[in-house]
């Protein structure tokens, strides 16, 4: 038997056996180690006969190859155990909680302005804003709501001063007057913000949300805002039809002008908007008073067009199932994390309004 | 306004269904508000015979009654009535019926240990007349063989309340509303025929108005009625003004309401016996008192409408008459006026004393001018029909005449306005309908406007009628052209927004709360701000415009605190007031945090939240909105309401010229008064309007992308200062060394106590040096580390403690 079938055997019959990492080592120089059994082997090359020497160098690789691979293969799978068992000791209770977060949210009022923006915006509204305190003209005469007029009763207002003419805005529309008195037309904007009125029970609250509308330009009649205001409510409300109602009304800023109810019913208890036979009034509108036109320097014989006003609150109240207004003002902890929105949630037309 | 489709087919001839009626008037602009069903209950009430009464046996006042109600059996009914006794016929009410005046559901129940099924009522009970004392008692003539029938003649009408905008002072009388049904097809406007005093009788009390300035009364018309009596209203009176949920007071006043409620045409009568002499409308002077109908005695100021006679005021014209002059059972001879007021003078009026009476409603709102006479004469031959009496001419005196108004209306302006088309014709009969008499001149129509119709001064009020009745279902849905020609938002309603957003993100909640706030509360926030109340405020908790945003925040923290919550985070952006004009208000974000960090946390170690906590949101928040961190400067100059030592301002950047934000603990003394309970509330705000709005847009922000690849080096330095040197002067001074070269510097520790000396600290600071341009020596670096070491000495007096 040569040489090198006897190493082989050895070996084979040596690593057959159950050795530990160090074992396997020691086997490893005792083969390879630089004066290891092969390696010896190795260094003979040189001096055996030439006829001999290629078939021997040819038996030596095998031999080598064979031998490395076991013990690789050995060292490999006793690793791998090693490992093995000390990942299963640092194995942990992954059903304890993460780390803690807390999580912030959006007012429901806040992302319905954020809703309704981007619905004007769509068909190219600007949003303009005022201040919450405005004086007697802008919110009452220059609206064509004279002094002793009786549509002012139907506003109770907070005034400032003994006079009453500094005032807590009773409506957004006093918006109107400034846009128009500091531009030219056309105008095409809406006023979200703050309105008071000194009313306060069950259905009322002394501080609620508008938003107004305002569009003025040459040919604007009151088809363009049915359709204005059809297109806004079918997407505020996310349906494809809604039942709309315009039915006469009176505000002194508009003539004609209208109250628009959208058709409901009640179904499990929820609110479904766009059936049924049931109407709920959302908004009040109307086209421009020649007089609110005359008082803000537009010649309403070359200029003419609508305004709206919506009562924010009401809207989100229908959309999310909210029932009660004054909740919104109560900033209950509970409250707030129940019905306020994530603040990655910002309303956009491209990936629709709500998720 | 309440109405019946009974009432209105007075005036209206038509056979649609009430279902369709409820559908016009809204249609037309006359909102239905309710529909009642006042007779729903009143199958329930049964006319019923006391067949036998005995005494309670253990109340002195109550009777046990055994009552025929057509059944069967008798029924026994406990009752305390005097009047009931055998014999009596009555009404009857049994267990489930709903008591008209009281509402309440009756039921069986036992009274003093004797049960009673149902119950006797009185007339007052019932609401037919104001006779409370005892049990109605019906004529046996009439009643007798009717035992067991129902009371109430059934009537299908049911109560409608119509919601009348104010512009509409016509539609505040039946017949107005009818008027505008049958103008929209709704049924044909009845040409009732006027029947007109027939008299030679002279009316003998004289009438003055007198001519002054701010008169309020322009026309007075009255008629004399004598020899009357008053008495109870017949049946059908009583039926209709019960129909509509009114009481019958006395054939008199029922009868003057009825014109009023019917025609829309107030009147007044007064008791002729009690005026002395005659009648005087004047203006009122400072201090004359009277006593009015409501039984509340009114002071007056100069210049309201009275109408007085020569021992004073009598009652204001329009608004209320007085007692002195009132009509009453016994009353035998009457004046009945038909006056016209200005709207604006009763207005004026009836707000400063507070008074509210339908007479009022409907004169400030402006009654028609001329249905003084028609007025007059249908309620004077009525008073004549039920109360007898004779009836004087009418005597109208007048300080002006009342002449219709004109209009030239373009029948173009209708499409131009509406978006939709009708015809001369059409436009023409719906107005005729309504009123108005026409004339077509060239193009134009030539309107005169019907004299009930005061809100109608110009052409756009001609449209809207015309869109009004023709139907809002006519006009077209023009669908919006989706173009933007104007960015939605400006640049500071987009940081409005971000900052909404980003503080969310950061943990808060969002409120909304009132823009005003509690006196007691906002005193705290105040600062140096000045005081804005509310004249007229909702209550005094909510009584002055806010100055800051805590006072309500902290209010609703405390209130959160007490639902058990401990730890909490809330913000709001909104607005807070410095002054009481327009546009003195500013956009604040403001924050509030209270409680623990990491609360209960296996894994986390707990700990308060802390100034740290609300400097970084704010830093953070502004640095997303675009703001460059490298460049903020904060000091600790702070309102008074924050922790003096544990709070800082932010400017965004070295110049400070707009304070950025504020941020800190709140004053333990507030926490204290308000009695707030937590272990640390820490707070911030930010002010909208001082925040620069970044000139670049994004994509200019942008710049090229240069990165240095040349070695970093990181030297540790820890100096110790004094106690009042803050860590930015460190910083500063450290950045002042070598723009170029100096990359990052950081406070990684800040120690106090063993080894430094008393009123010294150490502060660590990690310094990242490098070069865009070349890898620096080892003496570069060490030329550095000199200079830096010498600066922060030199800058700030500090001493190295040690270097790495």
């Amino acid at each position: 038997m040569s040489d090198l079938k006897k190493i082989k055997d050895e070996f084979l019959s040596k690593l057959k056996n159950k050795l530990n990492l160090s074992e396997i080592n020691q086997i490893k120089s005792d083969l390879f180690g630089k004066n290891g059994l092969v390696s010896s082997q190795f260094k003979k090359i040189g001096s055996i006969a030439e006829t001999e020497r290629k078939q021997f160098a040819s038996d030596l690789n095998i031999i080598k190859d064979e031998l490395q691979d076991l013990i690789n293969s050995k060292i490999n799978d006793i690793e791998n155990a090693e490992i093995n068992e000390k990942l299963e000791k640092e194995k942990i209770d992954i059903t304890l909680p993460e780390r803690p977060f807390t999580k912030g949210k959006i007012h429901p009022v806040s992302q319905t302005i954020d809703e309704i923006s981007s619905i004007f915006s769509e068909i190219g509204f600007s949003v303009e804003e005022g201040p919450d305190v405005e004086n007697e003209y802008n919110n009452f005469t220059a609206l064509n709501t004279p002094d002793n007029h009786p549509a002012r009763d139907m506003h109770d207002t907070f005034y400032l001063d003994e006079k009453k003419e500094k005032l807590l805005r009773t409506h957004t529309s006093p918006v109107q007057i400034r846009t128009m008195l500091k531009g030219k037309p056309p105008f095409k904007i809406i006023a979200p913000g703050r309105t008071y009125r000194s009313d306060s029970d069950q259905t009322h609250s002394p501080m609620f949300h508008q938003v107004e509308g305002l569009h003025i330009d040459k040919d604007i009649n009151m088809g363009h805002l049915k359709g204005c205001l059809n297109y806004f409510i079918k997407e505020f409300f996310e349906v494809d039809k809604i039942k709309m109602r315009f039915r006469p009304s009176h505000f002194p800023f508009t003539e004609p002008s209208a109250e628009v109810d959208i058709g409901y019913k009640i179904k499990d208890g929820k609110i479904i908007i766009g059936e049924g036979d049931h109407w709920l009034e959302i908004l009040g509108c109307g086209m421009v008073h020649p007089n609110v036109l005359k008082n803000v320097k537009v010649d309403p014989s070359k200029f003419q067009g609508y305004a709206f006003g919506i009562g924010i609150d009401r809207l989100a109240m229908l959309k999310y199932g909210i029932n009660d207004l004054r909740s919104f003002f109560d900033c209950d902890y509970r409250w707030l994390n129940h019905f306020g929105f994530d603040p990655l949630d910002v309303p956009t037309n491209y990936r629709g309004l709500s998720r | 306004m309440k109405i019946t489709f009974d009432w209105l087919r007075d005036h209206l001839k038509t056979n649609s269904k009430e279902k369709d009626l409820l559908e016009q008037l809204t249609n037309i602009g006359l909102e239905v508000e309710s529909v009642e069903n006042l007779y729903a209950d009143n199958e329930l009430f049964k006319i019923a015979k006391i067949v036998k009464t005995e005494k309670h046996p253990n109340a002195d006042r109550l009777k046990v009654c055994e009552v025929n109600i057509g059944e069967k059996n008798l029924k026994k009914v406990v009752c305390g009535a005097t009047n009931a006794k055998d014999g009596l016929i009555t009404i009857y009410a049994p267990p489930g019926a709903i008591i008209p005046k009281t509402k309440t559901k009756l039921v069986v129940a036992k009274i003093r240990g004797v049960t009673s099924y149902g119950m006797l009522c009185s007339e007052s009970e019932l609401n037919i007349s104001d006779q409370s004392a005892g049990i109605a008692e019906l004529p046996k003539s009439k009643y007798e063989k009717n035992i067991g029938r129902n009371y109430f003649t059934k009537s299908k009408s049911n109560l409608i309340d119509l919601s009348i905008t104010p512009n509409r002072p016509d539609c505040l009388g039946i017949r107005g509303i009818a008027r505008d049904l049958a103008a929209s097809g709704f049924g044909k406007f009845k040409d009732l025929k006027k029947k007109k005093i027939q008299s030679k009788i002279k009316q003998s009390l004289n009438v003055k108005i007198n001519k002054e300035k701010n008169q309020g009364c322009s026309s007075f018309g009255s008629c004399l009625i004598t020899n009357v009596r008053n008495t109870e209203s017949p049946q059908w009176l009583k039926n209709k003004l019960i129909s509509i949920g009114q009481k019958p007071i006395s054939a008199i006043v029922d009868i003057t309401n009825y014109v009023m409620l019917d025609i829309n045409r107030p009147l007044h009568a007064y008791d002729a016996d009690k005026i002395e002499k005659g009648i005087i409308v004047r203006n009122s002077k400072f201090g004359e008192e009277f006593t009015a109908l409501d039984n509340k005695n009114y002071k007056l100021e100069n210049g309201m409408c009275v109408i007085s006679d020569n021992m004073g005021v009598l009652g204001l014209g329009g608004i209320i008459g007085g007692t002195r002059s009132s009509t009453e059972l016994d009353t035998k001879n009457i004046l009945l006026e038909s006056a016209y007021f200005d709207s604006r003078s009763i207005r004026k009026t009836a707000k400063k004393l507070n008074i509210d009476t339908d007479a009022k409603f409907r004169f400030e709102r402006g009654i028609d001018p001329l249905s003084i006479e028609d007025g007059l004469n249908k309620a004077a031959l009525l008073i004549r029909e039920i109360c007898g009496g004779e009836i004087s001419k009418i005597d109208i005196q007048k300080i002006e005449n009342f002449k219709k108004k004109t209009i030239k209306f373009d029948p173009q302006l209708f499409e131009k306005v509406s978006g939709f088309k009708i015809s001369s014709k059409e436009m023409i009969k719906i107005l005729n309908d309504l009123g108005f008499k026409s004339k077509k001149e060239k193009k134009y129509f030539k309107l005169t406007i019907p004299s009930w119709r005061p809100d109608i001064s110009q052409e756009i009020d001609i449209v809207e009628e015309l869109v009004r009745i023709s139907g809002y279902n006519n006009i077209k849905t023009i669908d919006p052209i989706k173009e933007r020609t104007k960015s939605t938002l400006t640049q500071s309603q987009k940081l409005f927004h971000f900052l909404q957003r980003s503080i969310a993100s950061k943990g808060y909640l969002e409120t909304i709360t009132w823009s005003f706030t509690d006196l007691n509360y906002n005193n705290h926030f105040k600062n140096t701000n000045r005081e804005i109340k509310i004249v007229n405020p909702i209550s005094s908790e909510l009584g002055v415009l806010r100055n800051s945003i805590f006072s309500n925040l902290i209010m609703y923290v405390s209130k959160n605190l007490d639902r058990g919550f401990k730890d909490l985070s809330i913000f709001e952006i909104g607005p807070v007031f410095t002054g009481p004009n327009p546009g003195e208000q500013n956009t604040v974000v403001c924050g509030l945090s209270a409680g623990k960090k990491s609360r209960l946390s296996w894994i986390e170690k707990e700990r308060n939240v802390d100034v740290f906590d609300v400097k970084k949101d704010v830093v953070q928040t502004l640095v997303e909105a675009g703001y460059n961190s490298d460049k903020f400067f904060v000091d600790s100059e702070t309102p008074n309401y924050y922790h003096p030592g544990k709070s800082g301002r932010l400017f965004l950047n070295k110049g400070r010229d707009n304070i950025a934000a504020y941020f800190g603990e709140i004053h333990p003394n507030i926490l204290k008064k308000i009695d707030l309970k937590t272990e640390s509330l820490v707070g911030f705000e930010i002010f909208l309007d001082n925040l620069k709005l970044p000139k670049k847009t994004l994509n200019e922000q942008k710049t090229n992308f240069v990165v240095s690849d040349y070695q970093k080096s990181e030297r540790d330095f820890a100096f110790v200062v004094d106690k009042g040197i803050n860590a930015q002067d460190l910083i500063d001074a450290v950045s002042s060394v070598e723009k170029n070269l100096i990359s990052n510097i950081k406070v990684f520790d800040v120690y106090e106590g063993d080894n430094i000396p008393q009123n010294q600290k150490s502060i660590a600071i990690s310094v990242t040096i490098q070069s865009s341009e070349k890898t620096l020596k080892d003496s570069d670096l060490e030329n550095i580390n000199k200079l830096i070491i010498e600066t922060v000495e030199k800058k700030t007096g500090a001493k190295i403690r040690s270097q790495k």
